[in-house]
């Protein structure tokens, strides 16, 4: 761990983007626009039409027969369990479907016509089965089981699978005495919410190429948020050495979590294994985009909390079943991160909590920009909300009291960092005019404000690594590589900066190195869980530390001075003592000479970082305790002024405030451009978006049909507002932001609503139908 | 499989292509042309992402056939800079902050683009309308928004 020194001047700089140019002129390039000649085979998926079903047999002799096909695989070629943390997934369905959609065999042709003609040819003959739809059911003994083979699964020593059920992780919290606590409750509120499945859409869909070399190594390039990630899972599928398989991943059109692990990219793969040197391409339709890629998981939850008289929050029971479909790899973690975090950002001396990742066979859920956090806030913030109203308190003045402050016991019996939630809180209210009634526009409109909090940690493994190399070229700049991805955020322009204030170069002299590729970039976990700025951060600042570290040695020798009095200034070593100074083009290559150029000190400058969270400890299994669960909380507030129009059910969001603790923002207009993006993609969630599951079909895979926020949607005013209370073990402070906007939009727009029309949802979306029709049922109109 | 040549002007460059009659003007910028700035995303027409200039008015190049293109005027992301100098709207989008992953920019420019050509003075709902058809994921369209108010006030100065 770090202490926090003096911040230089570029840390706090609204720099501009280092990856926009290419990005404004089209020469970017992703995935899609990559050249592979006219060797390149194209593949086509056939897919499970069942949600539950025995393979009794595929017949795929006529598809190989077809002309132009030149490879088709199927589950009996590719044996080995796949997945991130509970490894329960084919590459191919083997035996058994367990969705609609689920890759049963591959084509690999010379065109995407045939190989998609060729799917036709494949005859898959299938038994039935009964399917799971609902989680709830799904947990319990009657259940039909979807994988008889638990037990045998290999998952990491956190996660706790419960074989004989559907049950693939179960996390428990056990903290104080949840009973005799509701005794002292003078307001106890209980409630039931249904958060549905909701997809990322990222407008760039899922793209993979893969090739083998004659000597058996595997090149694979992929719109990929984890390009280390998919190396490791990748070797392990074909049983071969992490560094005979590379991935290229160029700049990511859009992720949010779902181009994390392992997805469609494998089956390429799987194909190109058989395809003799040839590079095979897989790229998603958006209708497959949909509904056979990751989703964000469906989610029933029973809260429960209560409060004394004076609103002091006493106890809390959660019972949540996450919906995991067809497959829990990812699952797994997103409900051990709902069960650490089940309080939400909420001081509760008293919980118990029971985080069930079942089983269904519906989609496979994966990482969704907040891991959970968004669904559970979407109970949690909304029982606050009523039973600061049950106990005559104001909500404000009750989220003041019951949040979460430095040195709480957590949930977890983690000690609480120092925060600025509060800050957070008291911004938001006054942005929103917290208690000053507005009158709505017309008079068929009622007007109404919300407020939601939110935390969320990294969720990752307790060892989740980055590295990074600064290589120093002739001119001065630096050559920053990295394994962390660009998806949009900002990441790389952050890196430079990162690099530069602790060298001591302007911003642009850093050059940061793509395509990531895991055969020259230094390895990171994966870009996800808002761990970049923080984690790879803290690695870029140990390299570019070491290289200037290396630079101050060469100049002092030389010099014969003080390495304590020099420093880079703008790309120059100064002495503060003797006012020599040298530009870093005359020495980080080729050295420095003595005098009489008798010899030379020094050489080509190379700085390397890495960096590891030590001190994360694991959890109890019965109670989930445990002295850190986690390496730290961005917490946050956001708050909604509304209208809802009585005629129609239509929301109009008049105003949004969001305030988050981001500890400090590195570039404070790129965390601005997060927080408004991602309210936007929650109001979207909150409002328009659901996956339509029938029986297990989705009936909606379109935009059309599956609508998101277009540019007509947005409110007409959006503040966002940054606290930065340092976070102990971050750049300067620095702790992620890439997920948390979105976290708190569900609730705060169902306490808005509730608000203005004393109406509450099941759960979102808060389409003007469910609005209109919940306001019927209330009696609140005709 | 029929083919057919087509001749057709692309960001002022003239080109003869022959392709499949069902080749889409999408795939024939990105597959015969090597222009990939024009973006995929969901080939039905409805995320925008693919919107080109084809005689001036903006269109999803994955709903035009490309042998609908023959004589056809037809501007891309590529054809927006002059001899390096970006278009105003390059400038400010940039400027703004309107881009984060950069797969929805191509079509957000070329849509931004034949407003402001049929309209220099649009007001902010009106850019908002000729923006509903390209959908955007990261930015929320704050900062999307703002730069072409931004470009409108660029090229009002004789900017371009």
């Amino acid at each position: 761990m770090q202490t926090i020194e003096k911040t230089p001047e570029l840390i706090g700089q609204s720099v501009g983007r280092l990856d926009v140019l290419e990005k404004v002129t089209g020469a970017a390039q992703y995935a899609d626009d990559l050249p592979f000649g006219k060797d390149l085979l194209y593949a086509r998926i056939k897919r499970s039409p069942l949600p539950h079903a025995l393979i009794k047999s595929i017949d795929t002799s006529k598809a190989q027969a077809l002309p132009g096909v030149k490879v088709v695989v199927t589950g009996q070629d590719f044996p080995n369990h796949i997945g991130l943390y509970l490894k329960d997934k084919f590459i191919f369905a083997r035996e058994r479907v367990r969705f609609v959609g689920e890759p049963v065999a591959a084509v690999a042709a010379v065109s995407e016509e045939i190989a998609e003609n060729a799917l036709e040819l494949i005859d898959v003959q299938y038994e039935e089965l009964e399917p799971v739809f609902d989680p709830e059911f799904g947990a319990s003994l009657d259940a039909p089981l979807i994988h008889p083979d638990l037990e045998n699964y290999e998952a990491p020593n956190f996660i706790f699978p419960q074989p004989g059920t559907n049950i693939a992780n179960h996390f428990k919290i056990r903290k104080g005495d949840v009973q005799s606590a509701w005794e002292q409750c003078a307001a106890v509120v209980e409630r039931k919410f249904r958060i549905p499945h909701v997809q990322h859409v990222p407008i760039e869909p899922h793209v993979a190429i893969a090739q083998m070399s004659d000597e058996g190594k595997v090149t694979v390039w992929a719109s990929s948020q984890s390009p280390f990630a998919q190396r490791n899972i990748f070797a392990k599928a074909l049983d071969m050495s992490q560094s005979d398989v590379r991935v290229i991943a160029p700049l990511v059109g859009g992720g949010f979590g779902c181009k994390a692990g392992v997805t469609m990219e494998a089956m390429p793969l799987a194909l190109a294994t058989k395809a003799r040197g040839r590079p095979v391409k897989l790229r998603l339709t958006r209708e497959e985009e949909f509904y056979t890629n990751f989703v964000r998981q469906g989610l029933v939850i029973n809260l429960k909390v209560g409060c004394d008289e004076n609103g002091r929050l006493l106890a809390m029971e959660n019972k949540m079943y996450w919906d995991g479909g067809a497959s829990t790899e990812y699952g797994v973690n997103i409900t051990r991160a709902g069960g650490y975090s089940s309080t939400g950002p909420y001081d509760i001396p008293n919980v118990k909590t029971d985080s069930l990742c079942v089983y269904t066979n519906h989609p496979i859920g994966g990482a969704y920009r907040g891991f959970g956090m968004s669904e559970l806030h979407t109970a949690v913030d909304q029982c606050m909300d009523e039973l600061a109203e049950k106990i005559g308190m104001d909500k404000v003045e009750f989220n003041l009291l019951n949040c979460v402050k430095e040195g709480d016991s957590l949930v977890t019996g983690m000690v609480m960092h120092a925060n600025g939630l509060q800050e957070c809180i008291e911004k938001v209210a006054a942005g929103l005019r917290w208690g000053e009634n507005a009158q709505a526009g017309a008079p068929h409109k009622r007007r109404g404000k919300g407020i939601a909090l939110a935390w969320k940690a990294p969720a990752m493994p307790p060892n989740a690594g980055s590295s990074a190399r600064l290589q120093m070229n002739e001119d001065g700049t630096g050559t920053l590589a990295i394994g962390g991805q660009e998806i949009g955020q900002g990441s790389f322009t952050v890196a430079a900066q990162i690099a530069a204030a602790t060298l001591g170069v302007p911003h642009d002299w850093i050059r940061v190195a793509g395509p990531l590729d895991t055969q020259y970039s230094p390895y990171e976990w994966q870009t996800v869980a808002s761990r970049i700025t923080w984690s790879m951060g803290n690695a870029i600042k140990q390299a570019a530390g070491d290289a200037r570290r290396q630079i101050l040695e060469v100049v002092a020798e030389a010099w014969d001075e003080e390495i304590d009095d020099l420093d880079i200034v703008k790309g120059v070593v100064v002495s503060y003592k003797t006012e020599n100074e040298t530009p870093l083009k005359d020495l980080v290559i080729y050295g420095l000479p003595n005098e009489d150029f008798t010899e030379w000190k020094g050489g080509p400058i190379v700085g390397r970082g890495s960096f590891m969270p030590t001190y994360v400890t694991g959890l109890d299994a019965e109670t989930g305790q445990g002295e850190r669960a986690v390496v730290h909380y961005t917490v946050g507030a956001q708050g909604l002024d509304i209208e809802v129009d009585l005629d129609t059910g239509k929301i109009e969001i008049l105003k949004a405030v969001a305030a988050f603790d981001v500890g400090k923002a590195i570039n404070p207009e790129l965390v601005a451009a997060q927080i408004e993006g991602g309210f936007v993609q929650g109001m979207s969630s909150a409002i328009f978006e659901e996956m339509q599951l029938r029986e297990g079909h989705m009936q909606n895979p379109s935009f059309v049909d599956y609508r998101i926020a277009t540019a007509t949607d947005t409110p007409g005013e959006i503040e966002s507002i940054i606290v930065e209370v340092p976070q102990d073990d971050g750049p300067w402070g620095a702790r992620g932001i890439g997920e948390h906007p979105m976290i708190p939009t569900i609730a705060a727009l169902g306490n808005a609503v509730y608000d203005a029309v004393g109406v509450r949802l099941e759960g979102p979306p808060y389409s003007a139908e469910r609005v209109y029709l919940a306001m019927v049922d209330a009696g609140i109109v005709d | 499989m029929a083919y057919q040549r087509i001749t057709l002007t692309v960001n002022g460059e003239q080109e003869t292509v022959t392709i499949p009659g069902h080749m889409t003007l999408l795939q024939m910028l990105r597959e015969e042309l090597v222009l990939t700035g024009t973006k995929n995303g969901c080939a039905a027409g409805e995320c925008g992402a693919c919107t080109v200039l084809m005689n001036g008015e903006a269109v999803n190049s994955c709903l035009v056939l490309g042998a609908e293109c023959d004589g056809a005027q037809v501007v891309t992301v590529e054809g927006l800079a002059n001899d390096h100098r970006l278009d105003p709207l390059q400038q400010a989008l940039i400027d703004a902050g309107g881009v984060q992953c950069g797969f929805c920019t191509p079509g957000v420019l070329i849509s931004a683009r034949a407003l402001l050509d049929r309209n220099s003075r649009p007001d902010e709902s009106e850019i908002r309308e000729a923006l509903v058809g390209n959908l955007c994921r990261c930015t929320g369209y704050v900062r999307i928004v703002e730069g072409v108010k931004e470009a409108v006030k660029l090229e009002a100065a004789g900017v371009r």
